[in-house]
């Protein structure tokens, strides 16, 4: 049963099962995801003191849907969209047991919406991370079981679908780097939820009454190795997407296997031991312990991501130098396709990741470091920098490249879509920026009102405090505008693009016909082939293969250690302590 | 198109790595560890350390603990909030609980002090500002820190760790006298 249609764009080859399976998850990605961003809304306009707009119940009810939305469902709602094409497009496989992928999907859509009933009922404002001992509903809890057993299920229909390639032999050598990355991504995805799981459910049973206790410290430390390693579950998947993207657009192949792939199983081995960055100012933890979690045993994962931040930009230089654009140390970046929101929507998501996520995150980290900064609005501005910036505008870009291949339709708009990244990663970088810098005085996080209304005492922020904070919501608010423009161009492609030849047609799956017949007409596909082989001269040939991004990633560390510094500098101003 | 095609050894180990990337591996390397080793020279060297004395407890009994030294040293009262002063280099007991934090703590420039938290019910942050120290305070668990203030002047606690719909009204206050 011919059960394959081929993109006659891409040459990808998609399986029916797993991409009506990718489409399904990537749509329920994006309604989450819109639901996280008008929650987005209700909580910038909130904290820009000036405007303050939802009293406090609804403050903090639109702060958890906001987290839980965009962090958490849109998220890996769109990984699995991510692993099923890592598996079986890349691979040119058919799904292994795709009712079970079905079942998954259910279970995740089932939670998803249970937690969210739970969650605007306003009964259930105990943020994302539902710290206890303050309760949630039962059903908050089951929901995000639900949805955690569903991704696992995905999880393992990947690992099948792996499987069944190399036992029929679809490809030939090894998997490639791109599917690679995925696996490692799906590995740390089946520990996380492994933690959730050893935590969530003993919390869900304490909620109907079965325990009567949970400690609040032992609570905090499996929570994040849930909550922490799933942060890490979306580098891994941004950083795969980010290999395919190069490779798409120019061709690119990694400079070397071993240390690309390498750095990804570095990320197997240390990535998980960062749930100790939210426990380095809890009572009860040793100090050894906390250095060595907190630093990725030696920062090993850091030199993951560092060696990433070269090997990524840098195979695309050497991929444009091939071609001619040797101009100089930049000629290959200036003359790149910036008008291209898959390109741009990328490469912003790989500077602002490394320069300001990247460095932010591991000063934070920093075992004493961590005393002027835990639970200031620093530490949203770092995630921001990391998951919306970072994850968010890169799976945005892959949406880019997705309508057309997956979906088979044209751009709904495409001045808007290509306006969309800066004004998304623009916005963002303005709300990152100015966080920073009021956590730096000291803001506090999830917190209603810093001007402390009805307090018996009274404290008073900065007035640049206050000043930093209303140039970030504005910036918060140009985020969700370039949210808002993302969702109108997915949306508008699905509903309104131009159909191109051989659609798949998701729109009848909504009993909308289809404008184009949907061409399913390969029984299999041809094995896939290792990459042609280069010219023994060009491995690691004498000079630099690339000159530019080494500089860059030069500019990269100065930066680092800089910021490192000022931060020891600012800590050795505060009382001793010890 | 070569990212998303298996590579074209079969045995891609043996395929020589670039200058660029063992120079920036190299790097990077030594970068890493230097930031690692930060940490125990500050233990060694630096004075802003977080003790890992704590101790299990329970509200019930940190509350007694509190309520023994409010007794003994109250000097004053602020607001219904009574103002301790314990002297210096004694244990001084802060309790977070709803939306307050009890007592006012009454310090003396440059002495140090055994600074004993934890909360009486749901999670809390202590947030000592302007100075921007930062500490996570819970249930169940009694967090002891040696603390020597090096400026005089009143200093606010603020929550920040969300501790339901009061959590903005949850403001305490230490005074370190000169």
């Amino acid at each position: 049963m011919a059960q394959f249609r081929v993109c006659p764009d891409s040459g990808f080859y998609f399986d029916k099962s797993a991409e009506q399976l990718m489409k399904v998850n990537a749509v329920a990605g994006v309604v989450c995801l819109l639901i996280g961003g008008i929650m987005a809304l209700g909580v910038v306009l909130t904290r820009w003191q000036t405007i303050h707009l939802l009293p406090a119940d609804m403050f903090y009810t639109a702060l958890t849907a906001h987290g839980i939305n965009a962090l958490i469902f849109w998220i890996i709602f769109f990984e699995m969209a991510v692993l099923y094409f890592a598996a079986s497009t890349l691979l040119r496989c058919r799904l292994a047991g795709p009712r079970w992928a079905w079942l998954g999907f259910a279970l995740m859509i089932i939670g998803a919406v249970m937690n969210n009933i739970a969650v605007f009922s306003g009964k259930s404002s105990v943020m994302m991370t539902s710290y206890v001992p303050m309760q949630a509903q039962p059903h908050f809890y089951l929901g995000l079981i639900l949805f955690a057993v569903g991704a696992l299920i995905a999880c393992f229909v990947f690992l099948g679908t792996l499987v069944i390639a190399k036992a029929e032999k679809t490809y030939e050598g090894s998997v490639p780097l791109v599917t690679f990355g995925a696996t490692v991504a799906a590995i740390i995805a089946v520990f996380t939820i492994a933690s959730g799981a050893i935590i969530l459910v003993p919390t869900f049973l304490w909620s109907i009454g079965y325990i009567n206790h949970i400690d609040a410290e032992v609570y905090r430390i499996i929570w994040w190795a849930m909550g922490h390693s799933s942060q890490q579950i979306n580098v891994v998947a941004h950083i795969s997407i980010w290999y395919l993207i190069i490779g798409i657009l120019f061709g690119a192949r990694p400079m070397s296997e071993k240390v690309s792939r390498s750095a990804f199983l570095l990320y197997i081995f240390f990535l998980q031991l960062a749930s100790a960055h939210h426990i380095l100012v809890d009572p009860g933890v040793g100090t050894e312990w906390k250095i060595f979690n907190t630093s990725y045993a030696m920062y090993l994962a850091v030199l993951a991501s560092l060696i990433h931040g070269l090997t990524v930009p840098g195979a695309m230089e050497v991929a444009q130098r091939k071609k001619g654009l040797t101009k100089g140390l930049f000629e290959w970046l200036r003359k790149a396709p910036w008008d291209n929101p898959v390109f741009s929507g990328f490469f912003i998501s790989l500077v602002v990741f490394g320069f300001i996520g990247g460095i932010t995150g591991v000063v934070m980290g920093t075992e004493q470091i961590n005393l002027i900064i835990h639970n200031t609005i620093y530490v949203p501005a770092h995630f921001h920098a990391t998951v919306v910036i970072g994850t968010t505008s890169t799976f945005m870009a892959l949406t880019y490249l997705l309508i057309p291949v997956l979906f088979r339709r044209g751009l709904f708009l495409p001045k808007l879509a290509m306006w969309q990244p800066y004004i998304f990663g623009g916005g963002m970088v303005l709300l990152v920026l100015f966080m920073l810098g009021a956590g730096t005085l000291g803001v506090s996080r999830r917190h209603w009102d810093m001007g402390f209304t009805g307090a018996l005492l009274s404290f008073e922020y900065p007035g640049t405090a206050y000043m930093m904070m209303a140039i970030g919501a504005i910036g918060g608010v140009l985020g969700v505008i370039g949210g808002a423009a993302y969702i109108i161009v997915t949306v508008g492609s699905l509903l309104f693009g131009k159909k191109l030849e051989a659609s798949a047609g998701i729109l009848e799956s909504f009993g909308v016909k289809a404008l184009a017949p949907s061409v399913y007409n390969v029984e299999r596909p041809e094995t896939l082939a290792m990459a042609e082989k280069l010219p023994v001269e060009e491995h690691g040939s004498s000079g630099f293969e690339a000159p530019g991004t080494f500089i860059l990633a030069m500019l990269l560390l100065v930066c680092f250690v800089v910021y490192y510094f000022i931060n020891w500098d600012y800590l050795s101003s505060v009382w001793p302590m010890g | 198109m070569t990212s998303f095609q298996p590579p074209a050894d079969r045995i891609w180990w043996n395929t020589p790595v670039g200058k660029d990337e063992i120079l920036w591996i190299g790097i990077a390397l030594v970068w890493c560890l230097i930031m690692f080793f930060m940490m125990p020279y500050w233990h060694v060297y630096g004075k802003q350390n977080l003790s890992t004395e704590a101790y299990q407890t329970t509200p019930k009994k940190f509350l007694a603990s509190v309520d023994a030294m409010v007794e003994k040293y109250q000097t004053g009262e602020e607001k219904g909030i009574p103002i301790v002063s314990p002297p210096a280099g004694s244990d001084v007991y802060l309790a977070a609980r709803l939306w307050s934090w009890y007592p006012i703590l009454e310090l003396e420039k440059d002495k140090s002090y055994r600074l004993h938290l934890s909360s009486l019910d749901w999670q809390h942050g202590f947030s000592l500002q302007p100075v921007n120290i930062n500490l996570q305070v819970i249930p169940g668990y009694e967090m002891v820190i040696n603390i020597t203030p090096d400026q005089s002047g009143d200093f606010a606690v603020v929550c920040n760790e969300f501790c339901g719909i009061g959590h903005h009204t949850m403001l305490g206050k230490i005074i370190v006298k000169e």
